[in-house]
């Protein structure tokens, strides 16, 4: 094989824009876990939803994109909260086991669900917008579909941070994460921060579906899975809780797994991607950018 | 967590013996009612009945496990009581959430320092002026005119804050980088941003040395002067205690043994007891 510096560039353009889905998706599994202290496995599946209600929205109800992405958007959102308050809320004080468990039966009744409404056939999505590819060149060409994804990724990212940094809900959120009893009695409402977060979490998991239907066009229940469990390593990659960690652990994610499809394996890519997981949790314990953990005395 | 409290038979009015003079016109800013707590067969707090003034600094000392915390916990409804009432300015608060407490006006430190240590000083400040800020998520995320306004407000008010304890300089530090004595000044600031009434400090001058001890009695004066809030705090101390409270409680095995100004503790013969054991058991 010959080696072409522009084939390299292409591949980690790609490498980013999947890297950038995988960061968006990271985020709420990140954030999520930093306040309520769980792994919400049901939040892959919040992207499958999210992708059949631009479907519902776009291909069946003939709505303009626009409209069919906002509403995916705030359905997503919702569904966060709703699947906070029904599902983990009751169980605020259970061992953290049970909470994993019934996070698992959510995101089996997700896919259930999506498979009783919208049948096992996978579903396309509609083009949502005639993006022109970008050429760099004569040799580089890049999709519209990439470039919107690597966009769009880089806007929610800065606003999340100064989200985070900068407002008082923002700084609510960081408190109850670091210590949850010290935030309840300077005031804090935790219960309304944790329902905050889920619908931050799962309203970046609706633009992921928007970038994921973008590229991919085809849907089925199943589609959350695999992303999910991708940018689920990402954030452990990144450092699991802390948010420049998801957002880092998910576009070199991304970026390991293009490089290695393109120069490796495109069999391996997965078992490639995993072993750098691995290795980087054998040397770094907590992750790229994961806090050392203080033991208590 | 939000039912009431058990009935209790109120046993007579409390004792208002403690309140200074300055305050024994006007209600008690807490008043608080046969408050007791078990935790299975255990009666950690029994029977605690305390009135405390709108602007008195009060003392609640007694041995190690005497359930001087647990006090400052049921206080603050991170536990339940199984008996008793609380009564801040009048209102119970009886079911009432941790950060509803919080917000009717009865702010804490903790024993073990729990500030938020990954943020700066400032935002630790910030995030106790939290309620007073009148900022929701619309104008968080769309930056209103409203959100800065808001946002800078609640950045000066933090920074005069800060002045309290001279700590400006340290606005931007990381609160867990902060040497020791002035986490636990943060965390008082942290508090009071809170806007109480009560201030309840758990071991304030813990691990600080005499000259900073001092200096801590002298802020601590300030505060009440300059706010005009009542502060109860539990300290080991006894210098800090005698010189600073006006009233003081006992606590031992989660009873109240004996209450009154300085003078009256330093010489009870019960406090005696339980501090230093029973004259026979000297030879023992």
């Amino acid at each position: 094989m010959v080696f072409k510096v522009t084939n390299l560039i292409v591949t980690l353009i790609q490498g980013l824009s999947l890297g950038s889905i995988y960061a968006l998706i990271a985020l709420g599994y990140t954030m999520v876990y930093g306040i309520a202290k769980m792994l919400n496995f049901a939040h892959g599946d919040v992207i499958m939803v999210g992708a059949y209600m631009i479907y519902t929205t776009v291909a069946l109800g003939k709505c303009p994109s626009i409209l069919g992405i906002v509403i995916s958007i705030i359905f997503s959102a919702l569904l966060g909260i709703i699947i906070e308050f029904l599902a983990y809320k009751p169980l605020r004080r259970a061992p953290s086991l049970s909470v994993l468990i019934t996070a698992i039966g959510v995101s089996y009744f997700l896919q259930n669900l999506a498979l009783l409404i919208f049948k096992s056939d996978p579903k396309s999505i509609p083009t949502l917008f005639n993006l022109p590819p970008l050429h760099i060149g004569d040799k580089i060409t890049v999709s519209g579909e990439t470039l919107f994804t690597l966009g769009i990724t880089v806007v929610l990212m800065i606003a999340l941070t100064l989200f985070i940094n900068k407002t008082k809900l923002g700084k609510a959120m960081r408190a109850v994460s670091e210590d949850k009893d010290a935030a309840m009695l300077m005031g804090i409402n935790v219960n309304r921060t944790i329902s905050i977060t889920f619908a931050i979490g799962s309203a970046l998991a609706a633009f992921a579906s928007l970038c994921y239907g973008m590229s991919y066009t085809y849907i089925k229940p199943t589609t959350g899975s695999m992303p999910g469990i991708k940018a689920f390593t990402a954030a452990v990659f990144g450092g699991i809780g802390s948010v420049p960690g998801a957002m880092l652990g998910g576009i070199m994610l991304g970026v390991i797994e293009k490089l290695s499809m393109a120069y490796i394996s495109t069999q391996f890519t997965d078992a490639i991607v995993f072993g750098v997981l691995i290795l980087v949790l054998v040397i770094k314990p907590t992750g790229l950018l994961g806090k050392k953990i203080n033991e208590k005395v | 967590m939000n039912k009431e409290y058990p009935k209790t038979k109120m046993v007579a009015p409390p004792p208002n013996i403690l309140l200074p003079e300055r305050d024994v016109d006007k209600p008690p800013v807490l008043d608080v009612r046969n408050l007791g707590i078990d935790f299975g067969g255990l009666r950690a707090v029994d029977d605690f009945s305390i009135a405390i003034g709108r602007t008195e600094i009060s003392g609640l000392i007694g041995p190690n496990g005497a359930g001087k915390t647990t006090v400052f916990n049921l206080l603050t409804n991170v536990y339940q009581p199984t008996r008793g009432a609380i009564l801040l300015d009048g209102k119970s608060t009886a079911g009432k959430l941790p950060s509803e407490v919080n917000r009717m006006g009865i702010a804490r430190t903790f024993q073990n320092i729990r500030l938020f240590n990954n943020m700066s000083v400032i935002d630790n400040v910030k995030v106790g002026l939290g309620n007073s800020i009148s900022e929701n998520l619309f104008d968080s995320l769309f930056h209103t005119p409203r959100y800065r306004r808001s946002e800078r407000e609640a950045t000066e008010r933090a920074y005069d804050l800060l002045k309290i304890f001279d700590m400006q300089d340290l606005a931007k530090v990381e609160a867990g980088n902060l040497p020791y004595g002035a986490q636990r000044r943060l965390e008082i600031l942290r508090a009071l941003a809170t806007n109480p009434k009560v201030l309840l400090l758990d071991e304030p001058a813990a691990g600080m040395n005499p000259s900073e001890t001092s200096e801590l009695m002298d802020n601590i004066r300030k505060i009440r002067d300059e706010f005009q809030i009542a502060i109860v705090l539990i300290e080991h101390d006894m210098n800090l205690v005698m010189g600073l409270c006006e009233g003081i409680a006992v606590l031992n095995f989660g009873k109240i043994i004996a209450k009154g100004t300085p003078e009256d503790i330093k010489n009870n013969d019960k406090v005696i007891e339980a501090y230093l054991g029973r004259k026979e058991d000297e030879n023992a």
